[in-house]
């Protein structure tokens, strides 16, 4: 670990003050990914601005047909959280099948999502629900959020506080784990939302992405895994690595997404 | 005083003394230990696999904050340190010896695979030794690497050591070949099979340490070390590394939290430390982050091999050819010479009167990690060949695989057999030990099983795999004359203290295998003391005699056979000092459970009255006995022993995914006599459980350019519990006849037996798509890409 500086803001302006006057700054949250980089010398920011002394960012609120949940709380909380598991089951099982428990204690959603990595879980989720990503500066949907590998709509000093989740018809979502890391190989989040059919995939491609060929074919034979039969994902722009060809990706994509829309009911 | 039944140890599941203070954190490992004044050692590793170091530029390094020193080859070599050792020389068939190149500490001149060591930086704190080493200035000029075993030998392919023609370290041979090849001849039907055995990476759960510390006032060194066997780090670092001579070099391995082999061999951090501690006058340590251990500590397996087994018009095995590659990596482990000949080939008989046996090996240099001994270390790699070989007989002669099996098994009334690949084995029941498992796992109801499973859409699979190993290593002199620089006895002192209570030194080591419960189990039998009496002390060369420590699933065998030839010799001196005090003839006097006594009388002493005669010897005689009682015996085996069993597997396999889960895994293992049956279960257990990960987990994967691209268990997938069913475990007992306590060995079976049973059971499962080979691991790509292959007939 390299030498920084140490900085623990009690409002979330204080934090994006921070952020704005170090652009070498980092934001720490649950610091799952961040502090084995920092162990493994990968990064060397000049300062971490850490998150956990801002009230009011950790919390999971149901109002209406809307999850709210702040962008400091904990895997383990949305997983057991009756509130959930009671509103968007699937998003409740989701957060329950992130890394290992002490990852799920540690780690938040706002990290999470701010981090991308292209093979976590929440993405897929947040992008499967539409839910909405609200900063310290904006609100954003989730498909325009995300843009990329380890890359958000989020500017330097804008930070995620809190992401809401609209409830939908129903959803499940289907992980297909690296045998050794367990992150996603494919994961896929489907849901049957009030603005229609989405499916979200993560793991495969280069960051969260929506499998427009299986919302299409769900859209237009119906909610049901038998709808999948024979439409197949392209491997174009797939990940291809020592665990997982691209091809294999692709084919698993489909039956990901069939094994949660059965899930789903 | 009246006759207490004695409770007898021997057979019974104590619990393990040892769990007590490993399971509340108080165990005490080397990086638990510090001593005043002591400095951190970082290693600068190599990032490329193949490299000339043309400049190392240590000026900025050594000017840093915390800095004490920074060392690279060419300091060691101005010292006369000398190169890490190879305890093993093999032959090739024409009589040359192996080609043995140089493998400094230090690099010199030359990086040979990613993680070799270039420089050492020490200094007063890891961090500034770690911002030093970032401050080293090395140019490299790169190299092409080879690093795979199959393009070793290709004409062309870079060379690791020039003097190694086509990489090859020695090309070496057993057996009959011309009845092989007459054999071959007259055959019915022949199986083949093309096979390769996956690369593995340890990962014990400690990673290696060294602390190195030197007493400038008494000369002494001190190595405190994650080893198997400290007596031979301090022979082989003392007499050839740092040519420090035994009485001045103390070799500490304290608590270990696993090795499964990787930390049998003597590494370069160990003597960079006690070496550096020395030149600074200060206790310098190293403590491997994981990342360095995937790196650095050696590798297991990686053959390449081809087979072909004759049969008659029966299925009864002629003969056998074996043709393998092995990858040592770039430089010679301790025992890596050993592994794929004596270890691996003297292993293809197997539990079957094959008459003929021709083996060829092949050992190659790459530019990767040394590849050495890992548990079974040559036995697992022979027992897959054989197992898969003999079910690709089975389907090539449309015989029924546990028949063609018990058709070629060699009869329990054999004993002694000898086999055609030197080895006599002494005792077995591999028709009993079939039996016994095709029971347990209701062999007769799988077709039942694999029903309900394709109702559920899953492929089922069954698969066998009757195994054999040689363990107890070993004879000294039979090794010796294959080419080991060392014998294999063991060791084993008993002091019995004024009061009563015993303290047993033993030359072997308990890095995870409950010496400190099994062996206290042993001596409290053969002395008639309460095992609370009894304290194991292992792992120092200043406290213990001469021992060779534990590996080969030899502690027992050997370590305990010496044990209780120490026990003898305590039991022996006590009945002299017995007689003296009844008053009685020696030969009149009986030892049982403690107790020695006047036959056909009520007198008797018991061994505390001894002990307490013998530290004071008021009443004592002492014309014709030395006071004291303390005793050492070295015990060197007549020969190796032969564990052996059944494991049966059971699959199903995923068909969208190819999702391989194991849902059903029996073992049935004759491990000789058991002296703790849970210890020898959860031996078994972690032993199956490493077996399951070789076949459907594990694989150590460099690419073309020698990167190791499975560098951490991010990538490297070692099982985890929700990988592996429940296991049934029996044993199914033949004894040793050649050690005293029967003993066998159980500490590797579990990962020798169980790979081929697993593999034969995904090939089972898949033989609907035409599958006839799957090699290791059978991932769910590999399995899917299979699936889609083949057409389901």
């Amino acid at each position: 670990m390299y030498a920084f500086t140490y900085q623990k803001p009690k409002t979330v302006a204080e934090a994006a003050a921070a952020l704005a006057a170090d652009g070498d700054a980092k934001v720490v949250s649950g610091g799952q990914t961040l502090i084995p980089t920092l162990k493994q010398r990968l990064a060397a920011p000049s300062a971490l601005v850490d998150l956990g002394s801002i009230e009011g960012l950790a919390g999971i609120t149901v109002a209406g047909d809307t999850v709210t949940i702040g962008a400091m709380t904990k895997h383990a909380a949305v997983a057991h959280s009756a509130e959930v598991q009671g509103a968007i089951p699937a998003l409740a099982a989701l957060a329950e099948g992130i890394g290992d428990p002490q990852v799920r204690n540690r780690g938040t959603i706002g990290g999470s999502i701010a981090n991308h990595d292209p093979a976590a879980d929440y993405p897929a989720g947040c992008l499967g629900l539409g839910a909405t990503i609200v900063t310290s500066k904006r609100e954003l949907s989730a498909d325009d959020f995300f843009t990329g590998m380890f890359s958000t709509a989020l500017e330097d000093d804008e930070l995620v506080t809190a992401v809401r989740f609209p409830k939908p018809k129903r959803a499940a979502y289907a992980k297909f784990p690296n045998p050794a890391s367990r992150y996603a190989i494919v994961g896929v989040f489907v849901a049957d939302t009030a603005s229609g059919i989405r499916v979200a995939v993560t793991g495969a491609g280069g960051g969260v992405f929506r499998a427009t060929e299986l919302e299409a074919a769900l859209t237009a034979k119906g909610f049901a895994a038998g709808s999948l039969d024979g439409v197949t994902v392209s491997s174009d722009g797939l990940n291809s690595d020592i665990h997982a060809s691209a091809e294999y990706r692709a084919h698993l994509i489909t039956v990901m997404a069939k094994r949660a829309v059965a899930a789903a009911g | 005083m009246p006759d207490a039944p004695m409770t007898y140890q021997i057979g019974a599941s104590v619990k393990r003394r040892e769990d007590l203070r490993f399971l509340t954190g108080k165990g005490n490992y080397t990086d638990d230990i510090n001593r005043p004044g002591q400095l951190y050692a970082y290693l600068l590793r190599s990032p490329m696999a193949h490299a000339e170091i043309v400049s190392i530029d240590t000026t900025a390094a050594k000017a840093m904050a915390g800095v004490r020193a920074v060392f690279t080859g060419a300091d060691m070599a101005a010292d006369g340190v000398g190169g890490l050792p190879c305890g093993w020389q093999i032959h090739s068939k024409d009589g040359s010896p192996m080609v043995e190149p140089p493998h400094p500490a230090l690099a010199v001149g030359r990086v040979r695979h990613v993680g070799d060591t270039v420089a050492v930086v020490i200094a007063d704190t890891l961090a500034q030794a770690k911002d030093a080493a970032e401050a080293l200035e090395v140019e490299y000029k790169a190299l092409s690497a080879v690093a795979t075993t199959t393009e070793a030998t290709v004409d062309g392919a870079p060379l690791v050591w020039e003097d190694a023609k086509n990489n090859i370290c020695y090309d070496w041979h057993i057996g009959d070949k011309a009845a092989v090849d007459a054999a071959f001849a007259s055959a019915a039907q022949v199986a083949t099979i093309d096979l390769v055995n996956n690369r593995l990476i340890p990962n014990a759960m400690e990673p290696r340490a060294a602390l190195g510390d030197f007493n400038p006032a008494t000369g002494e060194h001190t190595l405190i070390t994650t080893s198997q066997n400290p007596h031979v780090i301090r022979l082989l670092m003392g007499a050839f590394v740092l040519k420090i001579p035994e009485h001045k070099l103390r070799v500490l391995a304290p608590d270990v939290g696993g090795g499964f082999g990787s930390k049998i061999y003597h590494y370069a951090e160990e003597a960079i430390c006690t070496w550096a501690a020395a030149k600074l006058k200060r206790p310098v340590k190293w403590t491997a982050e994981r990342t360095e251990s995937f790196m650095t500590d050696a590798h297991g397996r990686d053959h390449v091999t081809h087979a072909e087994l004759a049969m008659d018009a029966e299925g009864r095995f002629l003969a056998l050819r074996v043709s393998t590659l092995a990858n040592m990596g770039a430089y010679l482990s301790t025992f890596a010479p050993a592994v794929p000949t004596y270890l691996y080939a003297t292993l293809l008989a197997g539990v079957y009167k094959t008459p003929a046996i021709y083996a060829e090996v092949k050992a190659v240099f790459t530019n990767t990690t040394p590849v050495d001994a890992y548990r079974g270390a040559g036995r697992p790699e022979a027992t897959f060949l054989l197992e898969r070989l003999v079910d690709e007989a089975a389907r090539v002669s449309g015989i029924d695989r546990a028949e063609i099996r018990r058709r070629n098994f060699i009869p329990a009334d054999a004993y002694p057999y000898q086999t055609p690949v030197a080895l006599q084995y002494d005792s077995g029941d591999y028709a009993g030990c079939l039996d016994a498992a095709l029971k347990a796992a209701d062999y007769d109801g799988f077709a039942a099983r694999k029903a309900a499973s394709e109702a559920a859409g899953k492929l089922r699979g069954i698969g066998l795999s009757t195994y054999l190993e040689a363990c107890g290593i070993a004879p000294s002199a039979v090794v010796g004359s294959l080419g080991a620089r060392a014998g294999l006895f063991e060791v084993g002192k008993i002091r019995v203290h004024p009061t009563g209570s015993v303290t047993v030194f033993t030359g072997t080591h308990s890095h995870g295998q409950g010496h400190e419960t099994t062996f206290a189990q042993v001596v409290a039998d053969a002395l008639g003391v309460g095992i609370d009496s009894v304290e194991i002390v292992h792992g120092d060369t200043a406290n213990v005699p001469f021992g060779m420590g534990t590996y080969g699933s030899r502690s027992l065998a050997v370590g305990g056979s010496a044990i209780v030839k120490a026990c003898d010799k305590i039991i022996a001196k006590a009945r002299k000092i017995a007689a003296h005090l009844l008053e009685a003839a020696e030969s009149d006097i009986e030892f049982k459970d403690g107790l020695f006594k006047v036959a056909g009388t009520d007198r008797q002493k018991s061994l505390p009255e001894i002990s307490l005669a013998a530290y004071v010897p008021h009443n004592y005689p002492i014309d014709e006995l030395e006071p004291g009682l303390e005793e050492t015996a070295f015990y060197d085996p007549k020969n190796f022993t032969y564990p052996g069993g059944t494991h049966i597997c059971e699959v199903e396999v995923d068909p969208e995914t190819g999702v391989t889960k194991v849902v059903k895994f029996t073992a049935v293992d004759d491990v000789g006599r058991v002296i703790n049956p849970m210890i020898v279960e959860g031996q078994i257990h972690g032993g199956v459980a490493q077996g399951i990960g070789q076949a459907l987990l594990e694989q150590c994967v460099y690419d073309d350019s020698g990167q190791l691209l499975t560098g951490s268990m991010m990538d490297y997938c070692m099982p985890r519990a929700d990988d592996l069913p429940s296991f049934h475990v029996e044993n199914h007992t033949t004894l040793c006849t050649h050690n005293p306590l029967g003993v066998k060995g159980c500490g590797e079976v579990g990962a020798i037996g169980s790979p081929p049973a697993v593999m034969n059971a995904v090939v089972d499962a898949l033989k609907g798509y035409g599958v006839t080979h799957m090699d290791m691991p059978a991932t769910p790509e590999k399995v899917w890409r299979a699936i889609q292959a083949g057409t389901r007939s």
